[in-house]
Order: structure tokens, then C-alpha cells, then sequence
């Protein structure tokens, strides 16, 4: 297992060196001038544009300025905003909680349901119950994302008015965040009634981040659960006459949990990347909408740090979901 | 008490905290994040919203609703025979907001005011290379050039001496980048090694304290008791940082928000139709135009020029683009603005007699190019589909139209070169409510290479401008402000296409909301009803 684990992890420094590089670059392909982008209409006078250039080290060449964030990111330093002034990692780290949380309840929001509606849908192959999930699964999958959260929230919020429009609690509480996870951070205020706002207002963001992943794994959980069910230790099993529930559960399912796996670790790229969308609708102070509004002003050390993290990020996440395949199937880890 | 009865105590109880705590905190749904607190580093108006109007206070200040200059922390100002010397008398006993690392030990004096310029042109200053200081406004505005020196000449006395008579300075003085902020907090947080917070955790005078800032999510403000003019209405202001209109709109509905900004002009005609929303409206202080290069032929002759803008449908344009939320511009300047010439008539669209002027003066063939901006402005919601429609308007008369458009930095840069080929889409929101701000800024010939995309340099009206520009009073200004758009409608070196409507929309309980002609928000005197 160590030797798995070295190997895994030895795969880990060329990307990141890879991935450093690229965060770096592609800001910089993008035509625009940050400092043009920065003046505007106005537009700026010659000696000011040389003065600035001078100030974020733009008039060094290139191979300086990419050594310099490079021997940063090695110290953890990945500079400051252009835009705010702070420091990328801060501003990263204080709106990353957000992300997160919402990314993990829209995880549980779609293996929770995902697993079920698979198995289910494969054990009735054919019939109703079958057919009725995966087109309610190729519905969620092809839905636009900013079209399905205006829709709930016009129905829901304005309709119904069952949840908050948007933000993460009720603008009536106001405490320290001392986690920035705004579900423990409600419970620990003590404050009446916090918890419940927080979670009333994860519920449309959750569902909406969640429907793609929560497609893509009952689909990819159907398919899976098919094919262990045509083999022969299924068939030996049921000729022993073991019950179809312990045969589905035990046997059948934790064979097929493997390329689900390799999904929901594939999900979390999708879902980042559905976050943007899905923090900008909800007001969610989180990183996707940071990085679009960056990219939108040029802001350069923000967007190469921030990419850079996401992708550390992802690694991190395939690593652990590597390791997991060890775990549940022993053939890999001794291989 | 039995626990059922406690439980209902306490469901009463918080029942009227919170009733209580809507009654007093007015919450603006705003459309994105500030980028920082200090608005002399910026340019968006976004921020300015969250920081110069609430917290912070200029020696002059613009009446809110108009463009109006009255006193704000001066209580009055003389200016010198030759215009080159302004005297600036501060007001007594203002008190700067304190925070958990900062109380203040003074009233704000002239020290302040030296300090908050000083910091901006004086690269020595310790504050100006602070938050990576850019000082965008400071340059745009020429102060550099302007300014000469600063004097103190005793703790309520300013001199501010000018290279050279203007005007407008003095309304330059009311705008967001002159906010004054406190010398005393700046010295404490340069000493305590955080220069950065002066930036983050604003001090200022203004009619609300800064609380707390949660990043692109909710901003809090407290009103300032010891506000020197009139106190704020409401005892909290929350902007709640919404950036998509439709969520905005439906937080409004359901009461989340009591005021938003920006909504989408499709949604506007549902909004006046609802019952339980008010919607105010307002011609904003802008100006969208399509600046022809008046130095490449054929568009060096104002013939040809007049005959194209002959050809723009602008009625469609207004329609199809600005979805109603627009109205056609006839001048350069918007109507909200002093020396407004309502006297002139616009061009009328009239496709037939521009295609007979056009061959009058021998153009035949004539292929050009419409630049589009890649970007939304208040002057141009659609510059893509703008372009599209005067591509149509001008295969009327025989001009074959291709679109070109670059990436927003790109076309601020390319559009100024002086050899351009085709005719660029653009516009300018007011800074000051001056109109040398939009005449010697995109017409003058100061500019050409620079912010006249039309490279458009007519003596005649250069003359007129640069003099209204040295007048002391508005009443000398204006007739030659009114002649100077006669000599732009004669030689047309642009189309005018339209100024934005601005738009706000509140629920019914919102009293007293101003829509601002200069394009802020602000709440100051914002109240709400029981």
C-alpha cells in the first residue's frame, strides 16, 4: 500500500510544476492590458502607464516574472489582488469555506439520491420505474443551470415563498465568522433560529450544484450495477439462494462502486465549475464568482492563484479517491 | 411557566426583534462587491457606493438629485481675482467615526485635507505607494497638473493654488476620489505597521460608520450619531451584494431587499405594473455615441457625416437595444446637465435624402467598418446588436458596413489611433456634472490621440470651450457651452445615439429615495415607514 501511495503521490510534483505554469501563461494569452482594462475610458497618460508597469513588475521579462511567482508559490506567496490589494491566499482562503460547503452538501445531495435511483433503476432493467429515472436523469444532466435555479427560485421563493432568494443566512444575524462555514458558524453564535436560516438557504443552491453530478451518478451507478449483475459469481450467488437484497446490496453493489467513484471524484472539476454559475445566481460568496470577476478585470495574480489552488484542489481530491480504490478493491493496492 | 408557554414567549420575543431590527435597517440589494474602502484607489462606481457615499465626506459635495455643488466640510470658499487661487474655510467640530483600533483624539482639520491630496500626487507621501495606489481619478481629473501646492494657513484654512484658472474645480472637489480621510488614523495604522486598513476598515466623517465587510457577500453600516449634518434616517444600512437582476428583483418581492439598482429593462414594465413596487426613473448622465474618424476620408467631410447619421433609425435602436430604457441624444451632453442646448434639432431620420446627400459629394461604394464594444455599458446595454442595426440602416443608402469588435482593453487603446479605419462605438458617464467633463474631455483638441475617438479638432469650438473653462461663474459658462454644441451639430463629428434611463426600483415603504443624476446611491436621508 506504502509503495501505491509513493507512487501516487510521485505523479503529484510534475503536475503541480505543470499546473504552475499554465495558471501562469493563460492570463497572460488573453488579450487585454490589465492597466488599460484599469483606466477605463478615461484612458491613462504615457508616463502613468510606465509608472504602473513599473509598480506590478510588467516591464521585467517574462521568464523574471514567472520565476519570481514561482519561487512565491513555493513560499506560499501567491501576491496581491491588483484590484483589492490583499493578498490572493487570503482572499482565496476567506471565501473558499463557502465553495465547499455548498460543494459537499451538493455532493450528499447527489450520492444520496444518485446511489438509490442506480441500483433501483438497474434491478427493474426495462421497466417503468427504469425508463421514468433516466430521463429524469438525462433531463437533470442537459438542464441549463442558470435557467433551473431562476426557475426554482421564482417557484419556490416567490411562488411558495418556502426558502430565501438568495445569500447564505438571514441579514438579521450577524456574528464573527469564525469558520466561514456558515452552518457550523450559525450553530456556534447560539443565536435563535441561525441554523435553521443557514440551511434554509443552502437547501436551492445544494439542489441546483447537485442535479448534474446527481445524473451523471445514477447513470454511471445503473450501468455499473448491469454489468457486475451479469456475472457469474451473481448467478452462482443466486443459485445458492441467497436474497436478492443481500446479492444487490453486498455483492453486486461494492463491484460496481468502483467506476461511481472514479465519477464523484470527477465531479468535483464539474463542480467548481457549475459553482460560478450556481454562486452567482444565489449571491454565494464564493470562489467561482471571484474568479470570473478577475478574469474580467485582468487581475492577474488572482486568477493564476486562484487556478492554481483549484487545481491542487482537484489533485488533492483524485489522489484521496485513488487511494480509495485501494481501499475498497485489495487486486489495486497490491498491484 | 410551562415549556410549551416559554416556547411561545420566545417565538413572540423574536417575532419582535425582528420586526424591530427590519424597521430600522434598510437593506440595499446591490449589484456587486466593492473592490476596497477608500475611493481615491478607484474608479468603479460599485464602490463608490459602498464607501465615499456612506462613510466619507469632500469639502464640497453635490446636492443629492442634482448636479447642484454645495458646501460640505468647507463651509465656504472664495476664489482668487485670477482664478488660480481657491481659499477653502473648514467647518468646526466634525468628528471622525472610530473603530476597535482606532479613536479619534481631534475634530478633522486642515491637516486631513493636506493629507488626503497629498497622499494622492506626492509620491514621497508614505501612503502613496500604499494598497498599490493608482490614484486613477487624481490623474484623470488633471490634478497633477493643476494643483501647484497646497497651504495650510491656519487649522480651519485651505489655499489651493492652481497652475492655471478652472472652473470646474470646484465641483472636481465634490467628487469621490476628494473624499477626506483622517490623517490621525492614517498616522496610527502606519505606525502599527497595517497602512492597509486605512483602505479596509475605513474611518471617515460621513453619516454612516463602516461595521463589517463579509467578501461578495454583505456589507453592515451603523448610522454616525455625531453626524455634523442631518442624521442618517435609519438606524443600520445593509448592502446585500446581489449580482444577478432577476434574483435582485425577486428579493425585493419577497421583502428581502427594500431598494435594488440595475434592473434588467425587460423587467421593468412588470415592475410598474406591480402593485407593492416602486419604480423611479431618471435620464442618466451619459452619453452613447458612434465617433467617425473625422481625419480619414471620406469622413473628413461633416457632409458625409451628416448624411450617415441622416441614415441611423435611432427610434429602433432605442426599441430593439436599450429595450425602451433610453432616450435619443440629440447633443453631446444629457439633458440633466447645466447648458443643455434644448434649442437644437436633431438630424431627422430620413434614408432617402441621406442617400442623395451622399452622392451629392460624390461618395459612391463607400465600404467602412463599426467597431462594437465587447462590453456592457449604462451608455450601451447592446453594442453588438447597436452595430448590427446601423449595418442595416446604412445598406439603405448604399454603405457597406462590416463589424469589427476586440477585447474591451484592446478597443479603449486601438480605437484612439489617429489613422483608424472605421467608426467606433463608445460613450462617457459624467465624473463632475461639468460640461467641460464631457465637451473638452471627448471633443476638445487636447484630446485627439486620446479620448476623442472622432480626432476631431475644430477651432472654433476649441476656442469656445477653453474659454468657458476659465469663467468663474455659471451664468458667464453657459452661453458658450450652448454655442459649442451648434458648432457640434453643424459638423457632426459624431451620431448621438442615446442616453440610459436609470432606473431604481423599492418597495412601498421606502421614503424619501433620490435617484442620483451623477449615478450613485445614496441613503443618507433614506427612511423607512412604520
Amino acid at each position: 500500500m506504502l509503495k501505491y501511495v509513493l507512487s501516487r503521490l510521485a505523479t503529484f510534483i510534475p503536475t503541480f510544476i505543470g499546473v504552475t505554469l499554465i495558471s501562469f501563461a493563460f492570463i497572460r494569452v488573453l488579450p487585454g492590458d490589465p492597466i488599460v482594462v484599469m483606466a477605463g475610458e478615461r484612458g491613462i497618460t504615457e508616463e502613468r502607464y510606465a509608472q504602473l508597469q513599473q509598480q506590478f513588475g510588467f516591464d521585467r521579462p517574462i521568464y523574471v516574472q514567472f520565476w519570481d511567482y514561482f519561487t512565491g508559490v513555493l513560499q506560499g506567496d501567491l501576491g496581491n489582488s491588483f484590484v483589492t490589494k490583499k493578498p490572493v491566499w487570503d482572499e482565496f482562503f476567506s471565501l473558499f469555506p463557502a465553495t465547499l460547503e455548498l460543494s459537499i452538501c451538493a455532493m450528499i445531495f447527489a450520492v444520496a439520491l444518485g446511489l438509490p435511483a442506480g441500483v433501483i433503476a438497474a434491478v427493474n432493467r426495462g421497466k417503468f420505474f427504469d425508463r421514468a429515472l433516466m430521463s429524469t436523469a438525462l433531463v437533470g444532466y442537459s438542464m441549463p443551470i442558470f435557467w433551473w435555479a431562476l426557475l426554482l427560485i421564482i417557484v419556490f421563493s416567490g411562488n411558495l415563498g418556502w426558502t430565501p432568494v438568495s445569500g447564505r443566512i438571514d441579514l438579521l444575524y450577524y456574528f464573527p465568522n469564525a469558520t466561514g462555514f456558515m452552518l457550523i458558524d450559525s450553530l456556534a453564535s447560539g443565536q435563535d433560529g441561525a441554523f435553521l436560516s443557514a440551511l434554509r438557504h443552502l437547501l436551492l443552491p445544494t439542489i441546483v450544484l447537485g442535479t448534474i453530478p446527481l445524473a451523471v451518478i445514477a447513470r454511471q451507478t445503473r450501468s455499473a450495477m448491469l454489468e457486475v449483475l451479469g456475472e457469474d459469481y451473481i448467478r452462482t450467488a443466486r443459485a445458492k439462494g441467497m436474497s436478492s437484497g443481500r446479492i444487490n446490496g453486498i455483492h453486486a453493489l461494492r463491484n460496481a462502486l468502483i467506476p461511481v467513484i472514479t465519477v464523484i471524484g470527477l465531479s468535483v472539476g464539474t463542480l467548481l465549475a457549475g459553482a460560478i454559475l450556481t454562486e452567482t445566481i444565489f449571491s454565494w460568496p464564493g470562489i467561482g464568482k471571484w474568479m470570473v470577476d478577475s478574469i474580467f478585470r485582468r487581475d492577474y495574480p488572482v486568477v493564476q492563484g486562484g487556478l492554481l489552488l483549484i487545481a491542487v484542489m482537484v489533485m488533492v481530491v483524485n489522489l484521496t479517491v485513488d487511494m480509495l480504490y485501494g481501499i475498497i478493491n485489495p487486486k489495486i493496492r497490491k498491484r | 411557566m410551562s415549556f410549551t408557554t416559554k416556547l411561545a414567549a420566545g417565538a413572540m420575543l423574536m417575532a419582535l426583534g425582528a420586526t424591530a431590527a427590519s424597521a430600522q435597517s434598510l437593506v440595499y440589494c446591490s449589484e456587486g462587491s466593492p473592490e476596497g474602502f477608500d475611493p481615491a484607489l478607484y474608479t468603479a462606481g460599485t464602490t463608490f457606493d459602498a464607501s465615499s457615499h456612506p462613510i466619507y465626506n469632500r469639502l464640497a459635495e453635490f446636492k443629492v438629485g442634482t448636479t447642484e455643488v454645495v458646501p460640505g466640510l468647507a463651509e465656504s470658499w472664495e476664489v482668487s481675482e485670477d482664478g488660480k487661487k481657491v481659499t477653502f474655510k473648514l467647518r468646526q467640530g466634525v468628528k471622525f467615526h472610530s473603530n476597535d483600533q482606532f479613536t479619534p483624539t481631534r475634530d478633522f482639520n486642515a491637516d486631513d485635507v493636506i493629507f488626503s491630496f497629498d497622499r494622492q500626487g506626492n509620491e514621497e507621501n508614505p501612503y502613496n505607494k500604499v494598497s498599490g495606489g493608482t490614484w486613477e481619478y487624481f490623474g484623470a481629473m488633471s490634478m497633477p497638473d493643476l494643483v501647484e501646492s497646497i497651504e495650510k494657513v491656519d487649522d480651519y484654512t485651505v489655499v489651493f493654488n492652481l497652475t492655471r484658472p478652472e472652473a470646474p474645480f470646484i465641483a472636481n472637489m465634490a467628487m469621490d476620489f476628494a473624499s477626506i480621510v483622517s490623517k490621525e488614523y492614517a498616522d496610527a495604522m502606519l505606525e502599527a505597521g497595517t497602512p492597509e486598513m486605512v483602505n479596509q476598515a475605513p474611518i471617515g466623517t460621513g453619516p454612516f460608520k463602516f461595521q463589517a465587510y463579509q467578501k461578495d457577500a454583505v456589507i453592515r453600516y451603523l448610522r454616525n450619531d455625531e453626524y455634523w449634518g442631518d442624521p442618517a434616517k435609519v438606524e443600520s444600512l445593509i448592502f446585500a451584494i446581489t449580482p444577478d437582476a432577476s434574483v435582485r428583483y425577486q428579493k425585493v418581492q419577497a421583502g428581502e431587499c427594500h431598494v435594488m439598482a440595475y434592473p434588467n429593462p425587460a423587467d421593468v414594465q412588470a415592475m410598474k405594473d406591480a402593485e407593492d413596487i416602486v419604480v423611479m426613473e431618471q435620464e442618466g448622465l451619459n452619453v452613447g455615441y458612434l465617433a467617425y474618424n473625422t481625419q480619414v476620408a471620406p469622413f473628413d467631410n461633416a457632409k458625409v457625416r451628416k448624411a450617415l447619421n441622416m441614415a441611423i433609425d435611432k427610434q429602433a435602436i432605442i426599441d430593439v437595444v436599450f429595450q425602451g430604457s433610453g432616450e435619443i441624444a440629440k447633443n453631446p451632453l444629457p439633458p440633466t446637465m447645466w447648458s443643455y442646448n434644448d434649442a437644437i434639432e436633431d438630424d431627422n431620420y430620413d434614408p432617402e435624402a441621406a442617400k442623395a446627400m451622399l452622392e451629392e459629394e460624390g461618395v459612391s461604394d463607400l465600404s467602412m467598418k463599426i467597431w462594437a464594444m465587447p462590453v456592457q455599458r449604462p451608455y450601451n446595454p447592446n453594442a453588438r446588436r447597436m452595430a448590427e442595426l446601423m449595418q442595416e440602416d446604412f445598406s439603405k443608402v448604399g454603405v457597406d458596413v462590416e463589424i469589427v469588435s476586440y477585447e474591451w482593453g484592446e478597443y479603449l487603446e486601438r480605437s484612439k489611433a489617429k489613422d483608424r479605419d472605421g467608426a467606433v462605438l463608445l460613450g462617457w458617464t459624467g465624473d463632475n456634472g461639468d460640461p467641460d467633463n464631457f465637451l473638452a474631455v471627448l471633443l476638445g483638441c487636447d484630446g485627439v490621440e486620446k479620448s476623442n475617438r472622432a480626432q476631431w479638432c475644430n477651432e472654433e469650438f476649441d476656442a469656445l470651450i477653453q474659454k468657458a473653462k476659465v469663467l468663474p461663474t455659471q451664468e458667464e459658462r453657459e452661453p458658450l457651452y450652448k454655442e459649442a454644441q451648434e458648432i457640434f451639430k453643424d459638423q457632426a463629428p459624431w451620431a448621438t445615439i442615446a442616453h440610459s434611463v436609470v432606473y431604481m426600483t423599492m418597495r412601498p415603504e421606502v421614503e424619501n429615495y433620490v435617484v442620483h443624476p451623477l449615478g450613485g446611491h445614496i441613503f443618507n436621508q433614506v427612511g423607512l415607514k412604520q
